[in-house]
């Protein structure tokens, strides 16, 4: 009890101490209030609200979340930048035995990055979502579920450690996986749902192992502790067993939420979801968070190289693996979503070069410009929708490219901001997606000429991966926006705009998408130009610190070689695809006709028919072993049955001592008491 | 040596345990009920003998007094026996215990 009391104290002191040093942050609970008021009100008490009250309520909600974020940062910019770390303590969670955890945020320059992307984007999103997700019979149900996965990805990214931001972890899961299959009268929609939730299960065992190590090798799994722990015991003992381990448990953590090779293939069947959702969890925010937290673990990564390289590798395969999917889709979401594992893995190969702040930056610009890539396919399935409305047509596709084309001077907002987005996904200069990839690439060519050897690897597969993503996403482009209209006949005339309310967000979108990167310039175009980069050291400095890792400093002139190899291959890829979709008017084959290598590719290299022929099939048979086999025979034969039995023999035998003859129960009580007798004296 | 004819406290015992031997084989070996009966109130007659020998020996009353408290009790106890008795004389119109078999099973 004193010990307890002993620690409150404690704890109040140190409350008190940073206190003196730091502003009052505890307003940011309100990060958490505002979407769990829209939750609650929207799932609770609104019954028969009309649609536009219940949008703009959930709506407001999480606008008023982002400005306490905007106001977050206000104050964190007013701190010395080497005290923007301030732990904001609510109430003591948990004291069991060693474990001391705190219900606690970190508010610091990288929690603040994602806070303002996730409140930002999702305020634009909910307002796109009242106009698209017009006349659903669940409207309300949506906009409860949008504010549920807003309040556990605050919890997420503000959790001042590992077992909270657990909880957002799989709280983002659970939501995750209702509005994935929010449209559950649809089996195959369901079965998404659950594809997402049971592949992002093998990510959460790889956490909680994770969580595991630090707890049982270090003693905490508080933020501010376990880093300074880590790098006092392992400083000078990198590639510790314990500290790989935990990297790479991590890492498969993060491969599960944010769609890495080999656990990536939920994530392109998770665009059953509504369009909304798979601009907000599954390309912006959610899928985000495996990238994040590998960057708040920055520390176990710089001790642990191997566990890093192994990260990098991850990263930048699932970069080629996935862009090269994406060039045979042909469901406008299934190509943007393979987009998004491709851009996910440049985040992780970032991390895995120690570009941290690199990885987050492009994070933040891909959230941008992927966020608006999806509103946009969202806008054009919405007036592809109308037009097969128009003409009664029920099996058409609509989200098929084939049956699209020349869409630009039927919705010209969608069809520009689609295509600023794209144009900042391929990476032209001036646009975001320019500087935050051209910064990965520069830190992996910088990770090269440190090491030497195969870790040119990671530049040459992020380099290529540059290449086809520009390449599809033209494709994409050209084959919606340009050439003739291939739809049904007739329904060209159904074919119109999107309301405003779907628009707006649109058009903000597309500025962030242009400006969003100019807030991390490269170096060529001046010293301090990248406020990203500097923004974001001070979270990441600890870790370099600890092992006095100086990245490689590259001269002026290679960085404009890198530049241009950079923009040459985005181009290259941007005039293939022209080539192949506009001067040649190529278009694109009808399933039946798929041969060859781009039939492997429009398969997706037969990744699901394997794993179903490698893992569930096996896991089936062994699941109908056990359920036939054992539970049935063994279990239920041997033991349940068995005890029935037994004891139903049981009562067979002995039943035959009830006779009913009164003087048979006579000559037992007296056998009794004379046994009884003989045993007292006897003895 | 001479044989003492006196009359003490073995010999009641040894009376008391041949008639409670006497009312067990009764029980066990007869089928009228009634004598049955009888035969469970010799057992118990034979338990209040060896009380009044026992209180006659250590000069004790309670002995005496407990068996007029077991007297009565026993009066009792005939008397709801022997109702028993005769309304299962009524249900079967016999006294045979083997009849009385409907717990069988």
């Amino acid at each position: 009890m004193e010990h307890a009391a002993e620690q409150v104290h404690h704890a109040a002191d140190t409350v008190a101490a940073a206190a003196a040093h730091a502003p009052d942050l505890h307003y940011a609970i309100w990060l958490l209030l505002f979407p769990l008021i829209g939750l609650v009100v929207n799932g609770l008490i609104n019954r028969n609200w009309p649609e536009k009250l219940t949008g703009w309520f959930g709506s407001l909600m999480i606008i008023g979340s982002f400005s306490v974020a905007v106001s977050l940062f206000m104050q964190l910019l007013k701190l010395d930048p080497h005290h923007r770390a301030v732990n904001v303590t609510f109430f003591n969670w948990l004291n069991i035995g060693g474990l001391h955890l705190d219900f606690a945020f970190l508010i610091d320059p990288l929690s603040v990055v994602m806070i303002l992307v996730v409140t930002g984007i999702s305020s634009l999103i909910h307002i796109y979502s009242i106009g698209y997700m017009h006349g659903d019979a669940r409207f309300r149900v949506f906009f409860t579920y949008l504010n549920l996965f807003v309040f556990f990805m605050l919890i997420l990214v503000l959790g001042n450690n590992y077992p909270i931001m657990f909880i957002g972890w799989e709280g983002v899961g659970l939501a995750s996986y209702l509005l994935i299959g929010f449209w559950w009268e649809d089996m195959s929609k369901a079965e998404a749902g659950m594809k997402a939730f049971v592949v992002n299960r093998i990510g959460d065992f790889g956490v909680l192992i994770a969580m595991f190590l630090m707890f049982s090798h270090l003693g905490t799994l508080t933020f501010s502790e376990v880093f300074p722990a880590a790098a006092q015991h392992y400083a000078h003992d990198l590639n510790n067993a314990v500290i790989v381990g935990i990297g790479l448990m991590l890492l498969l953590g993060a491969a599960g939420k944010s769609a890495q090779f080999p656990l990536y293939v939920w994530l392109p069947d998770a665009m059953a979801g509504p369009t909304p959702v798979s601009a907000l969890i599954h390309a912006a925010t959610m899928v985000t968070a495996g990238v994040y937290m590998i960057a708040r673990s920055s520390m176990f990564y710089v001790l642990a190289p191997n566990a890093a390289w192994v990260v990098a590798l991850i990263g930048g395969f699932t970069a080629l693996f996935a862009a090269t999917i994406g060039l045979r889709q042909f469901d406008i979401k299934k190509v943007l979503a393979y987009s998004t594992v491709s851009q996910l893995g440049y985040m992780v190969m970032a991390c895995g070069v120690f570009a941290f702040g690199a990885g987050v930056f492009h994070l933040m610009t891909h959230a941008f410009f992927k966020a608006l890539l999806f509103l946009g396919s969202g806008a054009v399935i919405h007036t592809m929708h109308g037009g097969l409305h128009h003409v009664n047509d029920h099996h058409t596709d609509p989200q098929d490219i084939r049956n699209m084309g020349g869409l630009r001077k039927k919705i010209p907002v969608t069809f520009w901001t689609f295509l600023l987005a794209t144009l900042a996904i391929a990476g032209i200069p001036g646009f975001s997606g320019f500087f935050s990839k051209d910064e990965i690439l520069a830190y992996a060519f910088m990770f090269f000429k440190g090491e030497g050897g195969l870790t040119i690897l990671p530049y040459v597969l992020g380099l290529v991966a540059a290449g086809l993503t520009a390449f599809y996403m033209f494709r994409l482009v050209y084959l919606t926006f340009y050439g003739k209209y291939k739809g049904p006949e007739g329904s060209e005339e159904g074919l119109h705009e999107s309301p405003a309310v779907m628009t707006v967000p649109l058009m903000i979108l597309a500025i962030l998408a242009v400006i969003g990167g100019w807030v991390g310039l490269p170096p060529v175009l001046g010293e301090n130009l990248n406020k990203m980069h500097h923004w974001l050291e001070p979270v990441f400095a600890p870790s370099f610190e600890a092992v006095h890792y100086h990245p490689e400093h590259l001269s002026m002139g290679t960085e404009w070689v890198l530049i241009t190899i950079a923009v040459l291959t985005a181009l290259f890829g941007i005039g293939l695809a022209w080539m192949f979709y506009i001067k040649q008017g190529r278009e694109a084959k009808p399933d039946s006709e798929q041969t060859g290598f781009a039939k492997v590719l429009w398969k997706k290299y037969y990744l699901d028919e394997i794993y179903n022929a490698g893992v569930i099939q096996p896991l089936i048979k062994t699941c109908k072993f056990f359920w036939h086999g054992v539970d049935e025979k063994v279990v239920d034969g041997g033991m349940v049955h068995g005890s029935a039995r037994t004891v139903r023999w049981g009562g067979s035998v002995l039943r035959t001592l009830q006779t009913g003859v009164v003087g048979n129960y006579a000559v037992l009580l007296v056998i009794g008491v004379v046994a009884i007798l003989l045993a007292v004296y006897v003895r | 040596m001479i044989m003492d004819l006196t009359v003490g406290l073995n010999h009641y015992l040894i009376l008391a345990a041949i008639l409670f031997a006497i009312g067990v084989m009764g029980v066990l070996t007869r089928r009228n009920i009634l004598i049955i009966f009888m035969s469970v109130e010799m057992m118990l007659n034979s338990a209040n003998m060896t009380l009044i020998a026992f209180s006659h020996y250590l000069e004790n009353a309670g002995g005496m007094i407990f068996t007029f408290f077991t007297l009565t009790v026993a009066a009792a106890e005939v008397g709801v026996g022997l109702a028993i008795v005769v309304t299962i004389f009524r249900n079967t119109e016999s006294l045979d215990v083997r009849k009385l078999n409907l717990l069988k099973n």
